[in-house]
């Protein structure tokens, strides 16, 4: 027997499908019991309840109706309300959130991601009182949006978050609002009254709001700037709900666009607000707001996309499969009727990149979300200091910034050449500081949540077309098995809501030359060509060196000019900046699926229920973190090339650019075997065990 | 005096039913392929039994109920993840293996062992609940079998319903052939009941339930003690799963009359 024979028959391939020990490592949650509650209860609603909605029909209409409705007693009686609530306020779980909201809204969306965005909008709409409220109300609202419990007689109350505007208003661009807010009442040393009008478009839990947290601008002396503010359904004045939205996907959510006159007391404010001179002036403008609400809830809506394409990949085996079971040719036994099309290399190849960018848009998505636990102390920490130290508004903190900046990337550099261990009295100053931890995670949110949104929904709408194409006439019927047409044209309206892929372009294109992030990013590409030198067929060192790529990309557009003499690098000019963001994202969805590929092997170990079953699983999400690496650094490959040499005229060429030669030349030799484990990955596809049907109706 | 019951239920798991299920031989006698790696439930009608002793703890103030379950611990703590956000209960975890391959009289004896050393187990309100059968061995015999070893001779099988009586009897439906019930009274605990599917949807999750189970679960689990029911000298012949008969179309939109009417034809062939 030759070593490569031996090595086939050696290797080993997944016996099943990935269950939850194997997710709880790659995932991190390992020892959160309650959020393994929490995804026991999301998936439970999701194949019973859920999955009977559609199969039943219930997305054919646009209008929201008794049955859908079952959804919201469904959420109240399995936790899945309060999940957003702290345990004195009627939740849960302790401390932050955002990581078990994301796998709620993963499994949710593992079957419908309608019913994923309901279970996500009230959120949405406390998002704001919860980011930025007063204690006053955060606990006024936390606990009426709270089921009541046994014995209890109180009506439970929702919400809905309302900045988009009917045309030709607020869209993608948030900056300027048109709803606007007007003093109509100031009682001598009283509360003054404000009268509020707002227009909605597309606003989500509109059929059953009884409170909107509503974008507005002054259109009065007396009120400085713009805030959020909240409109309950019986405030004095109009609170009309509005006309339907016909969308075509996502029908298991209720949207419409709501017309809102009312009085409101200025208390409503979110944050407060203080008076001086005879002007109200809010804590915190609609933007403040806005900005770090959506930091958090961006990332589980980048991974309902991914969910999709995880979730395609049981029917649509099940499909290659069966394909020709039955018919006169390919008896038992047979592989035309044990292996059906999985007989064919494109079709089961084709599903591995499926499943290795649903994967890799999940790791990029949990570890987002693992982050963005860690940042919110971090980020109220800060809050705290400032205050503190007396620091007030947006451009003081920038100043103060600026100055820690430098600190910052000291502590970066003094950490990644700190050998474990060892005592570094300015090591551990710098890192005691926690604005500078703040500034670090930070740099890291600003990309990675973003970047999430815009990888996960977009790539994944393609990818989820390649998936529905797997499934041949049946993929584009109401009862293909999986849902597979409904999660295609879902997954358009979530690289769409809670700002569509220009405004995640955008932010990337400015958060992603923050140096704190370059440094950080740099020290990763180390970190990558270490795994590389271990782990040789992960993949990683096709990333670390598109990531080099990527740089050396991006220092050359930073510096260069087109051939008319007009600067390559502004953020206004989308051509350039919005596909380096682009490539930045394919890789970084790349690090976090080989990372995970690491936690599974170190931590398998572990699991006395894994022990017979992980080699495979190693093995088989290495390949497929080889395989999506591969795409990857090809993509980002492509990108830089036309970034580099697009702009220059035909015939000449810049010294930098035959540096750029032999990187890219370095990225395609680092390509080796990339393709191998791809072949590997799709071969494993064929001999994995899955269940006799589907888990949920069709 | 204290009231209410005190029901202990004994189920543990098994690889869900909508799981691929292939016997192979193994090292130690007969099994599943991928046996740990498959999702597991906890066993249907012990469920079934679980949800029955949580209405009837609602219904008696003062009651308390004990899930015993011999298994794979770490599986028992996957299957807790759902199980114990239903029904409020103290586990009390055997870790041993679960399978279809084991003898249900060792069984019997390991869970029996198990109860008789519960404290706090008041005897004279003991209810002993669990499935009429296991899903993975289909015995149908292990409840007997405890109830016997603790000294619990009235035992009902394949029961339906228990109405609680105003006197503090009990009034028990058990299955017989031809969809016909048999309808016993009994004065009260102890007793055995196997029961069937009974009435009785499966309860919501309740992850505040679950945190509070949790705090007692972990640790039991941490301490579970090992149960090996191997089955020492059982040779296996042979292991076959039951030939699948499967006559099945799938048809939308068809009258029930049409349907009553092809199913009578199908009975007369
Ligand atoms: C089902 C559904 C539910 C929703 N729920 C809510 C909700 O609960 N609350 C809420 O407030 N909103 C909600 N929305 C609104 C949603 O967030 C907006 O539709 C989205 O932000 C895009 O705005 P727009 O539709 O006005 O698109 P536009 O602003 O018209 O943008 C269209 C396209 O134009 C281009 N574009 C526009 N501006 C720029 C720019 N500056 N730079 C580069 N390109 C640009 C981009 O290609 C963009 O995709 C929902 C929408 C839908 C469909």
């Amino acid at each position: 027997m030759d070593a490569t024979c031996r090595e086939k028959m050696e290797r080993e391939f997944p016996s099943t499908l990935p269950g939850d020990d194997v997710r709880q490592i790659m995932w991190r949650y390992a020892d959160r019991f309650d959020i393994q509650m929490a995804v026991q209860s999301a998936r439970g609603l999701a194949r019973g309840l859920i999955a009977r909605l559609v199969a039943d029909g219930q997305r054919n209409t646009h209008e929201w109706n008794p049955r859908k409705e079952e959804l919201l007693t469904a959420f109240d009686e399995t936790g899945l309300t309060t999940i957003f609530m702290d345990p004195e306020e009627g939740g849960f779980i302790e401390g932050p959130k955002n990581l078990a909201l994301g796998l709620v809204a993963f499994e949710l969306s593992w079957v419908d991601g309608g019913a994923a965005t309901c279970s996500l909008a009230s959120n949405l709409a406390l998002s704001p009182i919860h980011e930025k409220g007063t204690p006053e109300q955060k606990l006024f609202y936390m606990s009426r949006c709270v089921p009541p419990q046994p014995g209890e007689e109180r009506k439970i109350w929702r919400g809905a978050f309302a900045l988009t505007e009917p045309l030709p208003y607020v869209g993608v661009d948030t900056g300027v609002v048109s709803g606007k807010m007007r003093i109509a009442e100031w009682p001598e040393g009283g509360e003054p009254i404000l009268h509020i009008d707002k227009r909605g478009r597309f606003i989500t839990n509109m059929d059953f709001a009884n409170f909107v947290t509503a974008a507005v601008d002054s259109d009065d002396e007396r009120i400085k700037g713009s805030c959020m503010i909240i409109l309950e359904e019986d405030d004095p004045g109009l609170f009309d709900r509005g006309a339907p939205t016909l969308k075509m996907v996502h029908q298991l959510s209720s949207t419409r666009d709501p017309v809102l006159s009312l009085r409101v007391p200025a208390s409503r404010i979110i944050g407060g607000y203080t008076v001086k001179d005879g002007v109200i002036i809010p804590n915190y403008n609609h933007g403040e707001v806005i900005e770090s609400v959506f930091r958090r809830t961006r990332v589980p809506v980048g991974l309902m996309t991914s969910a999709k394409l995880v979730s395609a990949v049981e029917p649509i085996i099940r499909y290659q499969r069966s394909r020709f079971r039955g018919g006169a040719a390919g008896s038992p036994g047979s592989p035309r009727h044990d292996l059906g099309l999985q007989q064919k290399e494109d079709a089961v190849q084709r599903l591995a990149e499926v499943w290795a960018s649903g994967e890799a848009g999940s790791s990029l998505g949990f570890a987002a979300l693992r982050l963005l636990d860690e940042f919110d102390p971090v980020e109220r920490e800060k809050e705290r200091l400032l205050a503190e130290q007396g620091v007030a508004g947006a451009r003081a903190q920038m100043k103060l910034f600026k100055k820690l900046e430098q600190e910052a990337l000291e502590y970066l550099e003094l950490a990644a050449h700190n050998e474990a261990g060892r005592e570094n009295p300015r090591l551990q100053e710098l890192a005691g500081n926690p604005l500078i931890r703040f500034l670090v995670l930070e740099a890291q949110a600003n990309v990675l949540c973003p970047g999430c949104k815009l990888w996960n929904t977009g790539q994944g709408a393609t990818m989820m077309r390649e998936a529905v194409s797997l499934m041949g006439g049946y993929g584009i019927t109401e009862d293909c098995p999986g849902f597979l047409f409904q999660k295609w044209t879902d997954a358009q309206l979530e690289a769409t809501y809670e700002g569509p892929e220009a405004v995640q372009r955008r932010q990337l294109s400015i958060t992603m030359t923050n140096e704190l992030f370059l440094a950080q990013f740099r020290q990763w590409l180390q970190e990558l060509r270490g795994v590389a030198a271990t782990h040789p067929g992960i993949g990683a060192g096709a990333v670390a060196t598109a990531m080099e790529l990527w740089l050396s990309t991006l220092e050359f557009i930073r510096k260069s000019k087109d051939a008319d003499g007009k600067p390559l690098f502004h953020s206004q000019r989308h051509g350039v900046v919005f596909p380096l963001a682009d490539a930045l994202c394919w890789l970084l969805a790349c690090r976090y699926q080989i990372l995970d590929v690491l936690e599974l092997e170190q931590k398998g170990p572990e699991n006395p229920v894994l022990a017979e079953g992980l080699a495979g699983f190693v093995t088989f999400f290495s390949d497929l973190a080889a395989t999506q690496a591969g795409r990857a650094a090809g993509e980002t490959a492509r990108i830089c090339a036309e970034l580099v040499y697009g702009f220059g005229r035909e015939g000449e060429q810049v010294p930098e650019q035959e540096e750029f030669s032999r990187l890219r030349q370095q990225l395609d030799l680092s390509l080796a075997g990339s393709r191998l484990a791809k072949d590997r990955a799709a071969e494993a596809l064929t001999k994995i065990t899955i269940p006799e049907i589907l888990d949920y109706p069709i | 005096m204290s009231t209410g019951f005190h029901i202990v239920v004994c189920g543990s798991l098994v690889p869900d039913p909508l799981q691929t299920l292939n016997p192979v031989q193994g090292a130690n006698g007969p099994g599943l392929k991928n046996e740990l790696m498959l999702p597991a439930v906890l066993d249907p009608f012990a469920a079934h039994s679980l949800y029955e002793a949580a209405n009837l703890a609602k219904k008696m103030p003062g009651s308390k109920i004990w899930l015993v379950s011999l298994g794979n611990k770490a599986k028992l703590q996957q299957l807790m993840m759902t199980i114990a956000q239903k029904v409020a209960f103290e586990l009390v975890p055997l870790d041993g293996p679960a399978s279809g391959f084991t003898d249900s009289f060792e069984v019997a004896a390991a869970l029996a062992a198990a109860i008789d050393k519960l404290a706090n187990l008041d005897r004279s309100r003991l209810l002993l609940f669990g499935g009429c059968a296991s899903a993975s061995r289909d015995a149908g015999v292990t409840l007997q079998m405890v109830g016997e070893r603790l000294g619990i001779l009235d035992q009902f099988l394949a029961v339906d319903e228990l109405k609680l009586q105003e006197d503090g009897s009990l009034r028990i439906l058990e299955r017989i052939e031809g969809g016909q019930y048999q309808v016993s009274a009994c004065a009260g605990p102890p007793a055995v009941l196997a029961w069937a599917t009974g009435n009785l949807p499966e309860p919501p999750n309740n992850p505040q339930i679950g945190m509070q189970n949790m705090r007692v679960i972990m640790p039991a689990l941490q301490k579970a003690q090992p149960a090996p029911v191997a089955a020492p000298g059982v040779t296996f012949a042979s292991v076959t799963l039951p030939a699948q008969q499967r006559q099945t179309r799938v048809v939308k939109d068809v009258p029930v009359e049409e349907i009553a009417k092809e199913i009578v034809a199908w009975i007369k062939e």
